[in-house]
């Protein structure tokens, strides 16, 4: 979308734009030429249009929070979103040492382990964590 | 006269909106969250009511007892069903610009409407009252795009997709998902379904995807007094819609009255045979 000053042949230039939160959509754009000022005002379904695409008007493609399609749009997503516990990640080293855990209780295994990590705040689960895991939970032979 | 407008492209200048572009990150997304992903299959149905959800929860636990690394994607977002079926509950996790699926039975990794619902509340969108006809099919496509480009699926045997009754998210998915391994259709036996499947199988076939086969679920009832098989429908729909495009009834399913959770890790004969098949089509 482009707006094109007609008396100057200039194209306009955007200045600002506002979400006043009632589903509506205000930007502002002015000609480089003269300085005459004018407004897009979209309603809520032209608002709306745009926002079930996931994209934003200005052109950011910076994505700063996963789901936020479903954050903004559905009704409970952003409460549950926002809940999400954080999730430790596996080291190599625990990844393969996870491994070597039969596979039938492998699954098992790992939920254990992640629940004792995300519990104590611990960012990445490694070897050692798995060890004081193993002696805090009594998990010989895993 | 005046003289004519000018048009978008002789107008110089870049385009400030980008849309273009954010909309071609987004589908970049997308593959690079599905790369680790070795089979991405769809279960879909014209109609509704025919055991999708169903079946594609036996499968994922029949697939399990055979691979590691198990996904299920409920696309389902007015009825999530599967979520229930495999035992995933949340709450779920998040992990840098990621949301993590959560663990159902046998390990099989959920991702579903249902895990971001309140307990009992319908699916509600924030919207103006009165136009959501209008945005309501890019809006659901938007969300099945952020449960494939923003779920940590890693890396996955299977992703098993459940699609809603229709032909409309089978095409969004063929376009989210250029490489898609193919979708098996599910029917009963009677002649409404027959007809209703056969449309969404001809709208997938045209979105270029790889229909594998057809599954009849609720061929039959089987008595538990006498273990007798009686047919609960009449009509021959698996092998009438396999015959129309040339595919195999991958297998028939019985009506099970205690639900999934018979098939879910247990050694039932029909879901192994599918199972088998599946393997084959997809190597």
């Amino acid at each position: 979308m482009k707006f094109l000053c007609l008396e100057c042949n200039e194209r306009m230039v955007f200045e600002e734009r506002e979400v006043p939160g009632d589903g509506t959509f205000s930007a502002a754009f002015s000609c480089p030429g003269c300085g005459r000022r004018i407004a897009l005002l979209a309603n809520p379904m032209e608002t709306q249009l745009v926002e079930a695409l996931g994209v934003k008007v200005g052109g950011s493609t910076l994505q700063e929070k996963p789901m936020e399609l479903v954050r903004s749009m559905m009704v409970g997503g952003e409460e549950v979103l926002s809940g999400a516990r954080s999730v430790p990640v596996w080291s190599e080293e625990a990844k393969e040492r996870l491994s070597r855990v039969p596979a039938f209780v492998r699954g098992m295994v790992k939920k254990l382990y992640t629940d004792y990590a995300a519990a104590r705040g611990i960012a990445e689960i490694t070897p050692s964590v798995m060890d004081r895991a193993r002696e805090d939970l009594g998990l010989e032979g895993m | 006269m005046s003289p004519r407008l000018p048009r978008y492209h002789e107008v110089g200048g870049e385009d400030r909106s980008r849309l273009l572009e954010q909309v071609l990150a987004q589908r970049e997304r997308v593959e690079q969250r599905l790369a680790q992903v070795r089979r991405v299959v769809a279960v879909m149905s014209g109609k509704g009511g025919v055991g999708k959800s169903y079946f594609t929860a036996v499968l994922a636990g029949e697939l399990a007892q055979r691979f590691d690394r198990i996904g299920v994607l409920d696309a389902d977002l007015a009825g999530p069903t599967v979520a229930a079926l495999l035992d995933a509950r949340g709450p779920l996790g998040a992990r840098g610009q990621t949301v993590t699926p959560a663990a159902g039975r046998a390990g099989i990794q959920v991702f579903s409407a249902d895990l971001l619902l309140p307990e009992g509340e319908p699916l509600r969108w924030k919207e103006p009252a009165g136009e959501r006809f209008v945005w309501r099919g890019a809006l659901e496509a938007g969300v099945l795009r952020e449960f494939l480009s923003d779920v940590e699926w890693g890396p996955l045997d299977f992703l098993l997709i459940d699609l809603p009754p229709g032909a409309s998210q089978m095409q969004d998915l063929a376009e989210l998902v250029p490489r898609l391994s193919g979708a098996v259709a599910v029917t009963i036996p009677s002649e409404e379904s027959r007809r209703a499947v056969s449309r969404a199988m001809r709208a997938a076939k045209e979105a270029g995807v790889r229909l594998l086969g057809v599954v009849e679920n609720m061929s039959s009832y089987r008595c538990p007094g006498c273990g007798g098989e009686h047919p609960l429908f009449r009509g021959s729909a698996a092998e009438e819609l396999a015959g129309e495009f040339g595919l195999s009834v991958l297998g028939r399913l019985p009506f099970e009255p205690r639900g999934a959770s018979v098939f879910l890790g247990s050694e039932r004969r029909e879901i192994g045979e599918i199972a088998d098949r599946l393997l084959e089509l997809l190597g």
